[in-house]
């Protein structure tokens, strides 16, 4: 009995037992890390842990003039009770996010604190920060009383709840990711377009090739992909900028006398992204373009079709399979795009990323870094579902 | 079957959680820093000595800031890095957070022995360093002289370049509209200071190039790209000396700022760490570090270089120290997300 | 042939390299005929179709179509039809747009092409198939598209590139006699390359036999069988034994390496004395118990239809002979004491294969 059941189960199991620790490292590496990240654009649970009472308390509140005396006693209590532990920074940077100023008010308020119970709460308060008398400061700690909010989301796309609970845009200079979210979009959208326009002949140049000839050039295609995204950026920079090779080769040249803004610009940023995204493009539209072979050509040509007509109705048409590989590759990658826009951009050329990791790394904001995340996430999706529609459309049997 | 081979497999997973600590207990003491010429220094004044005299070897590493990555590290459970040279702002959130070990101050020599700035919690400052306004001298016959001149396009047309983020970028803004240096912050926790910054610089809008790299003002300025800079002081010191430029300082409205060893919470070398900072801290050790970096040191009893070119380009010469501005740690942490986006709004436009 | 429709004029093409892919070649085809080019790979038969459909440009000479040079005209000016080996239809068309698409770049008018193309489906057995997609066909079936597409323009020429090296082999033999019924039917002159010399003899007209960039035979498939003008033919156009030997006298009596003398027909003029092959087909070699050179059976091969028998002569040479199932004398057994002998009329002297030494036919 015993011996046919284990050799039925025996290569199943060891082969799931191949598979599990390629599967355990990209859970624990990759799929754990982003669902957290993304979980954080709507946890909010610094106050709630650091002031549970208060975080109570202040959810009943109906948020009309202040909070009750007796929510502000318990806040007082647990404010003491939070002095010098690591839940304070926490709740402090948390009401930073909502108001600046409010971690150091905050913290000087827990240092301040007088002894004993007061009959004036409030006016205790105000008497070490007169902000502690505004309706606005308290509203700011019940929107990040928890345990779960749409605040970072909202501020993702600059908007935010006013002191009344409703959802308004925020103060136009402080607007900003939606125009970098748009950015984003176009910039990968340009460089993608320019990927194209550059490696289609790239691509059909060495797939038309012979091996040996083909072989060599593809890996001069490869090198800068081999190359750290740094450096190749650096290079460009050495490259474009206003005494670089490129400006002393077009003066002398003559074909301009003042050198060109190349660098720390958009089109610096362009230049070097696509620099570094082409081979995403060349490899796939290489790979499709060499399944296809001369014999199309051939054939349509043999059957009277003009150079032209027979790569416009049947080679290209052959290769766009490698072409929405290439863009959606390209465009992907470029949507995550960080050093090349930091280096090579200026003032305007900042993509979401940038925002990413300035809220994950310099302010630990990951609230509002995993929203920004969550947001770029959903973009891609939709962009990837939208081009398995369109890829899969027309070949669907009729 | 299957469960002697599932018994074998959690074994294998047991053993390697058990052999992983044993790993991090062998580890050498790891100190990181910002990379450089000035970690070069370091290497040279405080590392190798330090292996040196105690036997204790150092395993480098460095890095270029951010909380986030301390806070990561710490919270994983998963220290590697012992010691740490962090700016300002991620000692004092840090500290509060409870990132780092508490310092003991007594083995340090005392709170006394250090100036105001490098006295804290959880750090011991290391390097004094300041952002001021650089020029090529060997290009402008006649120099700026305060920011005020860097506004100044009639008298000095072309490029600028400034770090690329509010920091800095604003508190200059205001000492070149005629902001007394003790008046920047005040003004700038104000709306109406803000908006005054951020008008200021829309009036040389065009001609700011931004940097974001240390490296980047040196290289701008040597290209002819700019004019004039807002770059770290060492860095333009350290050009002089070693590509023979005739880069010039102007200390006036300069912005200093201390960084500071710090040791993570959770290290498994805390006593060699601290021991290090100790080491790194001593008058003795501290004076040698000047020369090399042209960055301050932070120790009152660590002597000042004996070269007075040296000594000039320091942040910490009480000359320079008179007329600079110490940066406000405090507004910068209460400020940054909110002025950053703004930042990045206005540059945009 | 009088009748010159394509005409390869003194055509060469050599590669980047100094290649030589065709040599001189002189060969006119007739209107209507259907015409075969044969060799192994690297024989330059494929390049003298690439040449005539004008996807190779030839180093010297000219080709010449109905009289007209096709030196400075572009493929798609030519005007012949063609099938490639990979079929080369288009994956993303369906079936009748694939058939349409010469009348397509034509510009001929929309139900000019919808008649042409149900025409051509039907001439091809494919009524139903027109709106399917060439992926959802069997390879057969793309070859029978991929013929409609290259006759439905009406080219007065079309060539094929072994059009049937993919199919296995009743269906290539099945759309052997399916290409030459449509031949039959349609009056198209055709070229075709193969390197499969049954499929030459049953299809064509005429054969030419292509070594090494040069033309070496050209001739009616019975002619190149029955009467190999080089041992190369003799070797590729059916099987044949080869002895290399000297030739002793005019009436052709050759002497076979291990001294076997045997008679031969002299087919080029031969100095006595000359090295020289003789091919022999094997069903032409004459086993007996009493007359010829003395060997033994050596090995037996069933092969339903005939019997191949290798004898082993005392000379020392292997002779494989071929004998209808149902002609086998009882005496013919494995081991058994044999004689072999051929008719003068049988066997060929032909050139000498330099590299076919008696030591290893005697292996």
């Amino acid at each position: 009995m015993r011996q046919p059941m284990s050799r039925f189960l025996r290569p199943r199991f060891s082969a799931w037992l191949l598979v599990l620790p390629l599967f355990l490292f990209s859970a624990a590496t990759f799929v754990v890390p982003i669902v957290m990240m993304l979980a954080r654009s709507v946890q909010d649970p610094e106050l709630s842990r650091a002031f549970p009472q208060t975080a109570a308390a202040l959810a009943l509140w109906d948020g009309r003039d202040l909070p009750p005396a007796s929510s502000i006693d318990t806040f007082i209590a647990e404010l003491r009770d939070a002095r010098g532990t690591e839940g304070l920074s926490f709740a402090a940077n948390r009401l930073n996010s909502e108001i600046s100023g409010f971690r150091s008010m905050l913290l000087r308020t827990a240092r301040s604190l007088p002894r004993d119970r007061q009959d004036d709460p409030v006016a205790a308060l105000a008497r070490i920060d007169a902000r502690w008398g505004e309706r606005s400061t308290w509203a700011a700690m019940r929107r990040a009383s928890g345990p779960f909010t749409d605040g970072f989301l909202l501020a993702a796309l600059d908007r935010q709840r006013n002191d009344d609970g409703a959802v308004v845009r925020v103060a136009e200079e402080r607007a900003v990711f939606v125009t970098v979210l748009l950015r984003t979009l176009w910039i990968s959208t340009l460089v993608t377009v320019f990927c194209l326009l550059l490696g289609y002949p790239v691509a059909y140049l060495l797939a038309s090739m012979p091996g040996r000839i083909a072989n060599p050039l593809l890996v001069l295609v490869l090198i800068p992909f081999w190359t750290s995204v740094l450096v190749r950026t650096t290079a460009w920079v050495v490259l474009l900028q206003r005494d670089g090779m490129v400006n002393g080769l077009l003066q002398r040249l003559g074909l301009i006398e003042q050198p060109l803004t190349l660098i720390y610009n958009r089109t610096g940023v362009l230049i070097a992204m696509v620099h570094v995204l082409l081979p995403l493009m060349v490899l796939p539209l290489y790979s499709v373009m060499k399944g296809i072979g001369r014999a199309p050509m051939l054939a349509a040509m043999s059957l009277g079709a003009r150079p032209f007509e027979a790569f416009l109705r049947v080679y290209l048409p052959q290769s766009v399979a490698g072409i929405g590989a290439g863009c959606l590759l390209v465009f992907i990658s470029a949507l995550g795009y960080y050093v090349t826009p930091e280096l090579a951009g200026g003032g305007g050329d900042q993509m979401i990323s940038y925002f990413i990791a300035f809220y994950t790394n310099r302010t630990t904001n990951w609230g509002l870094a995993g929203a920004l995340s969550l947001i770029l996430l959903v973009v891609t999706g939709l962009l990837y579902v939208a081009y398995a529609r369109l890829s899969r459309g027309p070949r669907a049997p009729a | 079957m299957i469960w002697s081979l599932a018994k074998r497999a959690l074994t294998v997973l047991a053993l390697g959680a058990l052999l992983a600590p044993g790993d991090a207990a062998a580890r050498d003491l790891t100190v990181v820093g910002w990379g450089g010429s000035s970690q070069a220094a370091q290497r040279r004044v405080y590392y190798e000595p330090f292996t040196a005299q105690t036997r204790v070897p150092i395993q480098e590493d460095s890095w270029s800031g951010g909380l986030g990555v301390l806070r990561t590290r710490v919270q994983a459970g998963n220290v590697t890095w012992d010691v740490v040279q962090v700016e300002a702002d991620e000692l004092q959130i840090g500290c509060d957070e409870g990132l780092y070990e508490r310092i003991d101050w007594a083995a340090m020599g005392g709170r006394d022995s250090f100036m105001r700035e490098a006295v804290s919690d959880c750090g011991v400052g290391a390097v004094a360093w300041s952002v001021g306004l650089a020029y090529d001298g060997a290009r402008l016959r006649e120099g700026p002289t305060s920011w005020a001149d860097f506004w100044n396009l009639q008298r000095f047309p072309g490029q600028r370049t400034l770090r690329r983020g509010p920091k800095y970028t604003l508190e200059i803004a205001l000492m070149s509209d005629g902001v007394p240096a003790s008046e920047v912050y005040n003004l700038l926790r104000t709306p109406a200071g803000v908006d005054r910054a951020f008008r200021r610089l829309d009036q040389i809008k065009p001609n700011i190039v931004w940097w974001t790299a240390g490296a980047q003002p040196g290289q701008l300025l040597a290209s002819g790209e700019v004019v004039m800079a807002a770059a770290y002081t060492s860095r333009m010191f350290a050009a002089r000396r070693d590509d023979n430029r005739d880069l010039r300082v102007v200390w006036n409205g300069s912005i200093f700022a201390v960084d500071h060893w710090v040791v993570l919470r959770g290290s498994s070398n805390r006593d060699n760490a601290m021991r290090f900072i100790q080491f790194a801290t001593r008058p003795e050790n501290q004076s040698r570090f000047p020369a090399l970096s042209f960055q301050g040191v932070t120790n009152l009893q660590a002597a000042l270089p004996s070269d007075a070119g040296v000594a000039a380009s320091l942040p910490t010469q009480p000359d320079n120290l008179r007329v600079a501005m110490p940066l406000d740690v405090e507004f910068w942490v209460d400020n940054i997300e909110e002025l950053t986006q703004r930042f990045n709004a206005w540059a945009a436009r | 042939m009088t009748e010159r429709f394509v005409a390869f004029d003194g055509v060469t093409k050599t590669f980047a390299g100094g290649v030589h892919a065709v040599r001189d070649l002189n060969l006119d085809i007739a209107r209507g005929e259907f015409v075969t080019f044969l060799g192994p790979s690297g024989s330059g038969k494929t390049t003298s179709l690439m040449m005539l459909a004008g996807f190779e440009t030839p180093t010297a000479g000219s080709i010449l179509l109905d009289g007209r040079s096709l030196d400075r005209l572009p493929p798609y000016h030519r005007g012949i039809g063609m099938v490639f080996q990979s079929y080369a239809l288009f994956p993303h068309m369906t079936v009748a747009e694939n058939i349409a698409f010469p009348l397509t770049v034509r510009r001929r008018p929309r139900a000019e092409i919808e008649d042409a193309v149900r025409q051509a489906l039907d001439l091809v057995q494919l009524t139903a198939m027109g709106g399917r997609r060439p992926a959802q066909l069997s390879g057969g079936q793309q070859q029978r598209v991929a013929l409609a597409r290259a006759l439905v323009f009406k080219p007065p020429l079309v060539l094929m590139d072994e059009p049937l090296g993919a199919l296995d082999r009743q269906l290539r033999e099945h759309m052997q006699i399916e290409i030459k019924h449509i031949h039959a039917r349609l009056g198209v002159t055709l070229v075709y390359v193969t390197h499969d010399q049954g499929e030459a003899l049953t299809m064509s007209d005429r054969i030419a036999i292509f070594r090494d960039g040069s033309l070496q035979q050209v001739g009616l498939p019975g002619e190149v069988y029955e009467r190999p003008l080089t041992s190369f033919v003799a070797q590729f156009v059916g099987e044949s034994n080869q002895f290399a030997g000297t030739l002793r006298d005019v009436t052709g009596l050759v002497e076979l390496d291990g001294g076997w003398r045997m008679p031969a027909t002299i087919v080029h003029p031969l100095a006595i004395g000359a090295r020289t092959t003789v091919s022999v087909r094997p069903e032409r070699i004459r086993l007996s118990r009493d007359d010829g050179a003395a060997g033994a059976v050596q090995e037996l091969i069933y092969h339903g239809d005939h019997l191949r028998v290798v004898v082993r002569t005392d000379h020392g040479h292997a002779v494989f002979a071929k004998l209808l199932a149902g002609a086998v004398p009882a005496w013919v057994r494995d081991g058994a004491a044999i004689r072999v002998s051929w008719d003068a009329a049988d066997a060929r002297a032909l050139d000498a294969l330099p590299n076919h030494t008696t030591e290893e036919k005697l292996q």
